[in-house]
């Protein structure tokens, strides 16, 4: 029997087309021994959740950089909890200003990273966050 | 949970965990695939393998539209992308070319790394499909890792194999090396907007041209000559010739014309017998490599390591031959 192994999904909602930071945070968890499936650009929060699903992940790394973090974070919470994901974890990397930080805790957001995180931090994290 | 209950009643989240648990081999799992297992069989399962780059997703992704839309089929795609040889772990990115699919609960999409297992596939698609095909999906696409010229396992588990070849990826000898090639049930040359097609399509008639001579006329030195085709066993079952079929994925053209080559596969399998072949020749490899797990674990289980370890130094000082170790080994062992 194998160790179950730590599935990531990493998406990038909405309408920027800036996934470098999305790839190398992909390829980090990739070298932690994590299996993490890559949706590609503009998801939207409705197909963010459906792959969640599908691909039964423990974890969903969001990575946004236009600003709408408010209003995509929550629908792709919402969706999750509707699926009966209540487990995910949902993590954001990204440009997130620090006012919104708190909000996005109160969501239930369990990490957030901004430019200049390490990817060490990152799977840290999210290995913690999935054993919890 | 008894997932195999919710699972036959279309309960989309039991369905995504318990393929966890089956690519984990859970004893839950083990559970759940014997229940489901009276319920397999009918789906059509559907191979797609070839050298990386040729454009394998952008296809599936194009196959499972058609046949949504025009066959109002419910598919199941299962696609496989290679683990980290050092780290075990693996990025999964052909959802990247399959996001048409989304929105769809007729479509269900699910990557799995290989974690360590060659030839393509995973230890647990085989189970995987079988889940799907109990779930009651109609057809099940399985692409492979895009790793090379070995990766004929799918053809084990399909029932009908797509190789797919793009323009320039190699030239006529690549085409005679034994191997993937051989195990087309139909060839898709992809990208056929892109110069080279004429002469991989060449190449890929001359191959089969070999496999499967059939009668031909052509000209000598001014003469007119005539070779005729080979008899073959049982006139009423016409051997099957893959067809070459060109697409072009990512604008979905050709793809109404492979469809129609798979329907054909089919027809042909149901008529000529064999579909329970190729049954018969999947579960017979599964029954074997069941037996050899099964042999493997209880000869772990009675053996103690250590007497493995003691009969490991003695080979390695020449005292004992490993043909001698195996054999006592196993005497010990079932003592």
């Amino acid at each position: 029997m194998t160790d179950k192994k730590i599935r990531v999904l990493v998406a990038k909602p909405g309408l920027d087309g800036h996934d470098r930071g999305a790839k190398v945070v992909a390829r980090a968890l990739r070298d932690a021994g994590m299996e993490v499936i890559y949706t590609g650009l503009r998801q939207t929060p409705e197909m963010i959740a459906e792959a969640a699903l599908q691909e039964d992940v423990d974890v969903v790394g969001l990575s946004i950089l236009s600003g709408a973090h408010m209003a995509l974070t929550p629908r792709v919470m919402e969706l999750l909890k509707a699926n009966g994901q209540t487990h995910v974890k949902v993590f954001i990397g990204g440009i997130i200003p620090d006012e919104d930080l708190i909000r996005l805790k109160e969501l239930g957001v369990a990490g957030v990273f901004g430019p200049g995180a390490s990817t060490e931090d990152i799977i840290r994290d999210v290995r913690t966050a999935v054993e919890a | 949970m008894n997932y195999s209950q919710s699972v036959l009643n279309g309960d989309r989240l039991s369905l995504a965990r318990l393929l966890t648990q089956v690519e984990n081999d859970s004893p839950e799992s083990r559970a759940a695939l014997i229940e489901l297992f009276p319920h397999t069989g009918k789906a059509h399962l559907i191979g797609v393998t070839g050298a990386p780059g040729t454009g394998k997703s952008s296809l599936v992704n194009q196959l499972a539209l058609h046949f949504r839309k025009i066959q109002n089929k419910r598919v199941a795609i299962i696609a496989v992308d290679p683990s980290s040889p050092f780290t075990g772990g693996a990025v999964l990115g052909d959802r990247v070319r399959m996001r048409d699919l989304s929105g769809d609960t007729g479509v269900f999409i699910r990557s799995m790394a290989t974690r360590g297992s060659l030839g393509g596939l995973a230890q647990s698609t085989a189970n995987m499909s079988q889940v799907f095909d109990a779930a009651g999906f109609d057809i099940v696409i399985i692409e492979t890792v895009g790793a090379g010229q070995s990766e004929v396992d799918v053809a084990r588990l399909a029932h009908t194999t797509l190789v797919v070849e793009a323009p320039g990826l190699g030239d006529d000898i690549q085409a005679i090396k034994a191997g993937i090639l051989e195990v087309a049930d139909i060839l898709v040359i992809n990208k056929s907007d892109r110069p080279g097609v004429e002469n991989t399509e060449k190449a890929l008639k001359s191959m089969l041209d070999l496999a499967h001579p059939t009668e031909r006329v052509f000209q000598h030195h001014g003469q007119l000559m005539r070779t005729s085709a080979p008899k073959q066993d049982s006139p009423s079952a016409p051997m099957w010739i893959p067809p070459i079929v060109r697409t072009v994925a990512t604008e979905g053209k050709g793809i109404a014309e492979l469809a129609e080559s798979i329907a054909g596969h089919v027809a042909h399998l149901t008529q000529s017998g064999d579909w329970a072949v190729r049954d018969r020749a999947r579960l017979e490899v599964e029954l074997d490599a069941l037996i050899r797990e099964t042999l493997v674990n209880r000869f772990r289980e009675n053996v103690p390591q250590k007497q493995v370890d003691d009969a490991l130094e003695r080979i390695i000082q020449r005292e004992l031959s490993p043909w001698e170790a195996v054999k006592s080994l196993m005497n010990g062992g079932y003592k």
